[in-house]
Formats: structure tokens, C-alpha cells, sequence
């Protein structure tokens, strides 16, 4: 096992990935133990007039009537194999469910990333070197305030800006009925993307600021332009790698948050993603879904962290030659 | 001759119009080395970066001529400044650990100044680079171009700083304290390099330091700077055996000597910050010659001899004073003779490595014991197990004759109260959110020994004892200087009347005139309070004034171990020898200062 403390940073990321199926492990108990109390599933499903016969037959059908560590050990297994049960509302496999809508919030989370991660890179780090100067207090105070501003208020304002009252040039609402991919109607996905931007983009340039702003006043900065270094190499050669460390980790952290955060989102924009499929599940207590979404959040919290750790570990090399 | 560099009137203000420096001019020749001297705050980096037209961020030049050549660099735009920097004029930083890019390898850092100023791409310039890098004694190899800047040694990060000023065959480099933080026998060996480049390729050289021991090892004439100006300007040997300003005859009192235990003269205040200097002589309120005329206006810099000039209108009678005026001689009080703390095999580690092999020391009642070595020698390790801070140790610490556990942590209350530690860095031993009272109060609070209003009148005492007066209780750490600071962890070091004192290179993060006061006072508070003390430094001649004994250190063993006038006077290992003779004081400085009288450049034309 030596070789796991020492192999550098493939092992470094072999050691991670063990750590996480561990807290997945860990997850999974909390999850289950959670959803335990979200009451009888079998009594959600038959509604109040189920007599008891026809409880106990449909507890048995759902093996319910096997004690609690049965139970868990039972659907963890399923997991592994990806056989995440059946939905109870729906009577149709949650892979089977889940699997578009998936695809769909997938979509609407790169959108957000792809646009709002570069953009908000730009922001802070051109805030930085006008620091004090017009744009950048313009920029800081914008970032605070769509920072201070639910994500459903941007939203809303969004829709009432570009579909409603002011000008009606996007959908308010962006349904995608079933057989149609999020990239068949692009107008669509114009404003719900819009929005995650605008909730994720504050953090990630606010900090890209403050770190742009310490490594712009570092000596190795001040020594490149006394070397007489060209203005851009200095700072995309010598500052950028530099501050964009500590912002993977900002950026993990706002991206995991977008995987579980877009429910608000698609609830706004009626949009048929993982959000509201986790909301319906929650009001029908459709146990089975409720646990797939939030094994399926977790695992991304999981990887995006451990991505951000790697990307941290590739910028620094006194990290990497320490691995 | 042409000079290489012309400086005239140079003025340099905040954003805000406050002047920072003021009319400094001076010419250096090429193949020349001058030196600049001053205290922190004298405005001699800001001096040195305007030679390459930069000002840090909240600074401006505001007026005056850099002339390199027949070109007034400060008249140049962005794109040209560009083009003259790393290449005409290059820039030695102070630090080197965070001047080098953490996230780049050291062949590209250094590659880059070459492409930046002769274009090329790729492999264009890889003789040159490897001949830079042998020039400042440094592999060659492409390997160890591919190094990251933590995988090198201070010294090794150093000299990339000197290969990447010199790649360009620059005519003026400006070097700002580049060998602060070095160990003496590393610094020596800079010294040497950058003499030896400058020579060889007829470069002009600004060398900026604190330490005028230091500068006189390298430079031939010397310009000392207080509070924006320059006040005396001369051959270095002048300022050591006639200087005209009493602000440099303190600065050389406060120089440690090899020979004959002086006290060190340290300067009582401290400099005026820009924006607070008066208006007349800006030393004049610190100086022991002040007169009421010194207050009336700045006086001008005015020739006391062939180059040799004084911003002081006692000048003529300044000069005679020089050699008088040095400290006066220790007599260090001998020691009683009983062993208050004794080592026996101390054998230490960091993890699986040996850093101390097997020491053996003793310290007696009232005695003074230095341990020297260079960074790596074992000695902090030393004194951080005495004081249970490090753990992992094997041996026999004795307090008296009790036996000591390894970590403080374990110790008794009473043997942690009899050991107490002064760190070396007083910018980081004391925490920022509690004020001075605070601070200075905790040890008695926690070894239960006084509180409420005794508590604060204990405090008021320690602190005038350590020359700060009782109003400093209500301050915070950053309202107070470097030598304040340092008072203050002396002040909460002995406020628990302690026997032994630990001090762990307590003055090198200090100006050399601060750290004549603190040794001072450290010398005044260890006879006064009967005090035993472990005093860890690098420097040797530091310890002449305060040290009855001295223990060397190398690479975790004792290498020497004696009476310090002795070891001094007469060292008997190798080691000790060459240690003496690459760390600067006042009697190398001024050898120098004569060698270097020999070595004037000499130009053909």
C-alpha cells in the first residue's frame, strides 16, 4: 500500500476516490435513514380508504416488511448494480424516469457553467487590475447586490425584463414535453440559463478579485514587470495561474450547488429537470426518487471536489512535487 | 569617465502629495558598486526602484532626473520603460523565496528575460542561460532548470535572482538587500558574485541595505539616507573612522565588533514617517547634538572633504568624534558558577532525521550562553526543546536538578514558568487582536501570580523596564515598529520573573540600530534580574556584547564550546574560523572598506 502515499498524483486521486465512496457510504445511511421518515409509502400510494389487507399486500410487494437493515442493505445493493428501484407515483423504473431529465438539467448546468465560470473569471480579474477604478466598483457592488438577490427574484425580474411586461422576445415559461431535447427549443434554455449565471457568477468573480488583487501585489508580480516583461505575459503567465487556485474551489462548491440548487430554477420556468422531478417526489412521497436525486446530488459533490483538489494540485507545484 | 548613471533631484511623493523622498542625487560609475544605507521607512527601496521609473502602488516620482546613459528614463513611455527594464537596468529583489514565481520552473523565469528583450522563442537562448547560470556558480544542467523555485535552497534562489538581473548584460543593476535572511557564510558568497559580475562586465551597481557592515564589504562609496534625504555621502572607510552626521556615527555604534566586548549603541526614537518629519533636521529630535539653529531649516548636504559631504551644520564637529564615541566596554559579570539549566545527550529529531547528535551544554546562574550556527546547524532546535516547544528529543534536560519532560505541555507549571521563550519574528509572535496590556498580562494570569488592577500595575512596570512607557498597555501590535514589538515579547517574557530566558535569534528580523537597543537591553535586564539566558543567533560578533560563553554549532553537533572572548579571538576549529570571517562587522567592514580602496575600477579609454 505504499505505493498509494507515494504515487503521486495519480494515486493522490486513487486515494480520493476511495475517501468519496466512503462518504457515499456514509450518505447513503443518512439518505436512507431520512427518507424513513417521510412516512408510509404504501399509505401515500393507496390513499386513506386502503384497507389494511391491501396495505399489508402492497408492503409486501415493495419489501416493506423486511426489518430496516434488510431494507437498506437491499436497495444499496441496487445501487451498486444501478437498479434504483421502481417510482412509486409513476410505476416505471426511477432510471427510466430520471434518465431525460437528467439529460435536461445537465444541459441547463453546463449552459450555466460553460457561460458563467470564464465570464466571471474576466470580471474579477479585470476588476483587480482596475482595482479602486470605475469598472471595478461598478462590477463589486453589481456582484454584491445579484449576490444579496434570491435566485427566484432574478427570475422573476428576468421574465418580467424579457417575456412579460417589458419586452416579449423570450418564452416566460420553458416546458419540454416529453421525446423533445432541451437543445430543440434554444429559446428555452435562454432565460433559466440566465439566471443560474447571474446566481453563480457574484461568488466566483468576487473571489477571483480578492486573489487576482493579492497575487497582483505579490514580489513575483512586481519582479516580472521589473524584468521588463510584456504587460499581457505578466499576467497571464505569472498572475493568472497564481489566483486561480484558491477559485477552483469556489467554483466546485458553486457548480455542486447548481446541481442541487436548479429546483427552484425549473420549478420558475416549469422546466422538466432533476429539480422537478425531486420536488413532485417529495410532495407524492415517492421514496424511491427522492433517494436516487440525492445519492445522485451527493456524487456530484463528491467529484466536483475532488476535480477542484486535482485542478488546485496541477496550478501549484509545491503541492505536486510534495505528492 | 561618463558616469553610468546620473541621479538629479530626485523627488518621490505619496498619491496623496506627501513627499517620501526628497533631492536625492548621486552618479555612479560604470564597474562601480554604491551603496545605500538607511533604516526601514528611509525611503532607500523607493530610491532604488525609481532607477528602473517604477513607484509601489500609492507612490509617485514627482520630479527629478534618472539619466542611464544620455536617456532620462523618467521621461519614458510604458512600451520603452518596458524595453529598459531587465535589460539596461535590472532589478535584484530583497526576497528572493517570493520574488521567483512559486508556479513557474526556473529555466523559464529565466528564459523569459532574455525573450522579452532579444525575441527568440523555443531554444533560442539556451547557451546563454547556461552560461548565466554558471556565472552565478549554479548547474548548468537542463535538469536543474526544470526545478521549481521551493526546490531550491535561499541561496540557490538568490543567485537565479542575480543570473536573471545579469543575463541581459545590463549597464546599471540595482540590488535591494538582496542577502537579508541569508545565512552569513551564503551572504559572503552572494557578496562575492555580484563583485566579481559588476567587475567583470563594467556594470553600475546600487546596493541598498540597512546593514552599512554589510554595504562596506561591497561598495566603495556610500550615500546613508534618513527620512527621504540623503544626509552624508563618502568613501565607506570615512564614514567609519570620521563621519560627519551623528545619525551615522550611531548607525556605526550600533555595528557588532569582533574585538574588545563593546556595548552596542542603539538609537533611542525612531525615524519620523512621511508626513511627520519636522522642519528643520529630521534627526534632530533623536540627536545628542542638537542645538536650536538645527530646527530652523533642513540643512543643505554640504562638502566636509574631498567626496565626502554632510547634511549637518555641526559637521566639523561631528567628525572628530567618531572613535570616541563607539560603546563603552562590556564587562560582562562572570557567572556563579552553579548550573541552573544542563543539558546531557540531548539527541533530537524531525521525523526519521537527526537534526541534534548527542549535545552537551550547561548553563550557570547569571550567564549569558550563545548558540551560533547557520540556519540547518541545530541551534533553534536547541532552544526550542529547553523550552519543550520541540518534543521529539532524547537526552536529559535539567532545570536545577530536576529533571525536565520533554514537551511544555507536560512540564509543570512552575518549570514552564522558569523557562520563557522570545521568538524570532516579534511581526508574528504577537497576536494581533489583543493589545499590548493583554498580552504583556496573560503569563500572570495563567501562572495565577496577580490580576485586576495589581495585574495592570505589573504590566505598567515590565513595560517601562523595557524602555516603553506604561501608555503602550492600550496599543495594538501593528501601531508599534519592529523594535517596539520586540519589547513587548520581552516585556511578557519576563513579567513572570523567570530564571532562564530563551531567546531565538531575537534581533535578526531587526534594523541593525534596533538591534543594538535590544541587545542593550537584553544585556541591561539580564544583570539587573540576575537572569540566565540562551541566546541563539547567527552572529557571531553579536554575541561579543552579551555572551559570557559560546557554543558553535554545525550540522547539529558542537563544533566549539568556550568562553566568548576567547572562542573569538582565537577559534580553534575551522568552522568557527570561517564563520568569523564571512560574518560582517565592524572590523570586516572596514578591512573591506580598505581592500576595496585598492580595487577602484580602473577604465580605459
Amino acid at each position: 500500500m505504499t505505493w498509494l502515499r507515494q504515487g503521486g498524483i495519480g494515486a493522490f486521486i486513487i486515494r480520493r476516490l476511495l475517501l468519496g465512496v466512503l462518504v457515499l457510504v456514509l450518505v447513503s445511511i443518512l439518505v436512507f435513514a431520512a427518507t424513513q421518515a417521510l412516512g408510509d409509502p404504501a399509505r401515500a400510494i393507496l390513499g386513506r380508504d386502503a384497507t389494511p389487507a391491501s396495505l399489508a399486500a402492497l408492503r409486501a410487494e415493495l419489501d416493506l416488511d423486511q426489518s430496516v437493515l434488510g431494507q437498506y442493505l437491499s436497495w444499496a445493493g441496487g445501487l451498486l448494480n444501478g437498479d434504483l428501484g421502481n417510482s412509486l407515483a409513476a410505476q416505471q423504473p426511477v432510471t427510466e424516469l430520471l434518465g431525460s431529465r437528467l439529460v435536461n438539467s445537465s444541459v441547463l448546468v453546463l449552459c450555466a457553467a460553460v457561460i458563467s465560470i470564464p465570464l466571471s473569471i474576466a470580471i474579477g480579474s479585470w476588476a483587480a487590475l482596475r482595482r479602486e477604478k470605475a469598472f471595478d466598483t461598478v462590477s463589486s457592488s453589481a456582484m454584491l447586490a445579484l449576490a444579496a438577490l434570491p435566485e427566484f427574484v432574478v427570475a422573476v425580474l428576468l421574465v418580467m425584463l424579457f417575456a412579460t411586461t417589458v419586452l416579449q422576445v423570450l418564452p416566460a415559461i420553458s416546458p419540454i414535453s416529453p421525446g423533445q431535447r432541451p437543445w430543440d427549443v434554444p429559446e428555452g434554455l435562454v432565460l433559466p440559463t440566465a439566471t443560474l449565471v447571474l446566481a453563480v457568477a457574484p461568488y466566483v468573480a468576487r473571489i477571483m478579485r480578492a486573489s487576482m488583487v493579492e497575487v497582483l501585489e505579490s514580489d513575483y508580480v512586481e519582479m516580472a514587470r521589473l524584468k521588463g516583461l510584456p504587460e499581457r505575459t505578466v499576467l497571464i503567465r505569472h498572475a493568472l495561474p497564481n489566483a486561480i487556485g484558491p477559485v477552483f474551489q469556489v467554483i466546485a462548491i458553486n457548480l455542486a450547488y447548481l446541481a442541487g440548487g436548479v429546483v427552484v430554477i425549473e420549478y420558475v420556468f416549469n422546466y422538466s429537470g432533476i429539480g422537478s422531478a425531486l420536488q413532485d417526489a417529495v410532495v407524492n412521497h415517492d421514496i424511491p426518487v427522492v433517494q436516487a436525486l440525492a445519492m445522485l446530488i451527493a456524487g456530484v459533490y463528491v467529484l466536483l471536489n475532488l476535480l477542484a483538489d486535482v485542478a488546485t494540485i496541477l496550478v501549484t507545484p509545491r503541492l505536486r512535487t510534495r505528492l | 569617465m561618463p558616469a553610468a548613471v546620473s541621479v538629479r533631484n530626485l523627488q518621490i511623493e505619496t498619491t496623496s502629495g506627501v513627499p517620501v523622498v526628497m533631492d536625492v542625487s548621486f552618479q555612479i560609475a560604470p564597474g562601480e558598486v554604491l551603496g545605500v544605507v538607511g533604516e526601514s521607512g528611509s525611503g532607500k527601496t523607493t530610491v532604488g526602484l525609481a532607477l528602473l521609473g517604477h513607484a509601489r502602488r500609492g507612490l509617485r516620482i514627482a520630479g527629478g532626473e534618472v539619466l542611464v546613459g544620455d536617456q532620462d528614463i523618467l521621461m519614458l513611455d510604458v512600451e520603452h520603460l518596458r524595453r529598459l527594464r531587465g535589460s539596461t537596468v535590472s532589478y535584484v529583489p530583497q526576497d528572493p523565496a517570493s520574488s521567483l514565481n512559486p508556479a513557474l520552473r526556473i529555466g523559464i523565469q529565466l528564459r523569459e528575460v532574455l525573450q522579452a528583450h532579444a525575441g527568440g522563442r523555443g531554444r533560442d537562448h539556451d547557451e546563454r542561460i547556461a552560461e548565466t547560470m554558471r556565472e552565478v556558480a549554479l548547474s548548468d544542467d537542463p535538469t536543474y532548470l526544470r526545478r521549481y523555485p521551493h526546490e531550491l535552497s535561499g541561496g540557490q534562489q538568490q543567485r537565479v535572482g542575480l543570473a536573471m538581473a545579469f543575463a541581459n548584460r545590463p549597464r546599471l543593476i540595482v540590488l535591494d538587500e538582496p542577502t537579508t535572511g541569508l545565512d552569513v557564510t551564503t551572504q559572503a558568497t552572494v557578496l562575492s558574485t555580484v563583485r566579481e559580475l559588476a567587475a567583470a562586465h563594467n556594470v553600475a551597481a546600487l546596493y541598498v541595505s540597512h546593514d552599512l557592515a554589510v554595504v562596506a564589504a561591497l561598495a566603495r562609496r556610500v550615500a546613508v539616507m534618513y527620512a527621504g534625504r540623503v544626509v552624508e555621502f563618502g568613501f565607506a572607510e570615512e564614514l567609519f573612522e570620521s563621519s560627519a552626521h551623528p545619525y551615522t556615527q550611531r548607525l556605526v555604534g550600533a555595528i557588532p565588533r569582533l574585538t574588545g566586548g563593546r556595548s552596542l549603541l542603539g538609537i533611542p526614537g525612531h525615524a519620523p514617517s512621511p508626513g511627520r518629519r519636522p522642519p528643520g533636521c529630521a534627526f534632530a529630535p533623536r540627536c545628542t547634538m542638537h542645538i536650536p539653529e538645527c530646527d530652523a531649516q533642513i540643512p543643505p548636504l554640504s562638502p566636509v572633504g574631498p567626496e565626502h559631504s554632510a547634511r549637518c551644520i555641526r559637521a566639523v564637529e561631528v567628525m572628530p568624534q567618531t572613535q570616541a564615541r563607539a560603546g563603552d566596554p562590556v564587562d560582562v559579570a562572570p557567572a556563579a558558577g552553579s548550573a541552573v539549566l544542563t543539558l546531557e545527550n540531548v539527541v533530537a529529531r524531525y521525523g526519521k532525521v537527526e537534526v541534534l547528535h548527542s549535545i552537551n551544554l550547561q548553563l550557570e546562574h547569571h550567564e549569558c550562553l550563545a548558540v551560533v550556527g547557520e540556519s540547518g546547524s541545530g541551534k533553534t532546535t536547541t532552544a526550542r526543546s529547553i523550552a519543550g516547544l520541540h518534543r521529539d528529543w532524547t537526552g536529559s534536560i535539567r532545570l536545577g536538578d530536576k529533571e525536565l519532560e520533554t514537551s511544555a505541555r507536560s512540564r509543570s507549571t512552575e518549570s514552564r514558568r522558569q523557562i520563557q521563550y522570545i521568538f524570532q519574528n516579534p511581526y508574528g509572535s504577537l497576536n494581533p487582536r489583543k493589545t499590548v496590556g493583554e498580552t504583556v498580562g496573560q503569563p500572570l494570569a495563567v501562572f495565577g501570580i496577580a490580576k485586576g488592577r495589581e495585574a495592570d500595575h505589573r504590566v505598567g512596570l515590565m513595560l517601562e523596564q523595557v524602555s516603553l512607557s506604561a501608555a503602550y498597555a492600550r496599543r495594538y501590535p501593528d501601531q508599534l515598529s519592529g523594535g517596539e514589538r520586540q519589547r513587548v515579547a520581552i516585556a511578557r517574557a519576563l513579567i513572570s520573573s523567570p530564571s532562564i530566558l530563551v531567546c531565538d535569534e531575537v534581533t535578526s528580523a531587526l534594523d541593525v540600530s534596533v538591534q543594538a537597543a535590544i541587545v542593550e537591553l537584553l544585556g541591561q535586564l539580564q544583570r539587573d534580574l540576575g537572569l540566565s539566558m540562551v541566546f541563539v543567533t547567527h552572529n557571531l560578533p553579536l554575541v561579543r556584547s552579551i555572551a559570557q560563553k559560546v557554543v558553535v554549532l554545525s550540522e547539529g553537533s558542537i563544533v566549539e564550546y568556550g568562553e566568548t572572548a576567547q572562542v573569538l579571538a582565537d577559534p580553534q576549529q575551522p568552522y568557527t574560523q570561517q564563520l568569523i570571517a564571512h560574518t560582517p562587522s565592524l572590523e570586516t567592514a572596514t578591512a573591506e572598506a580598505r581592500v576595496g580602496e585598492q580595487r577602484r575600477p580602473v577604465i580605459e579609454r
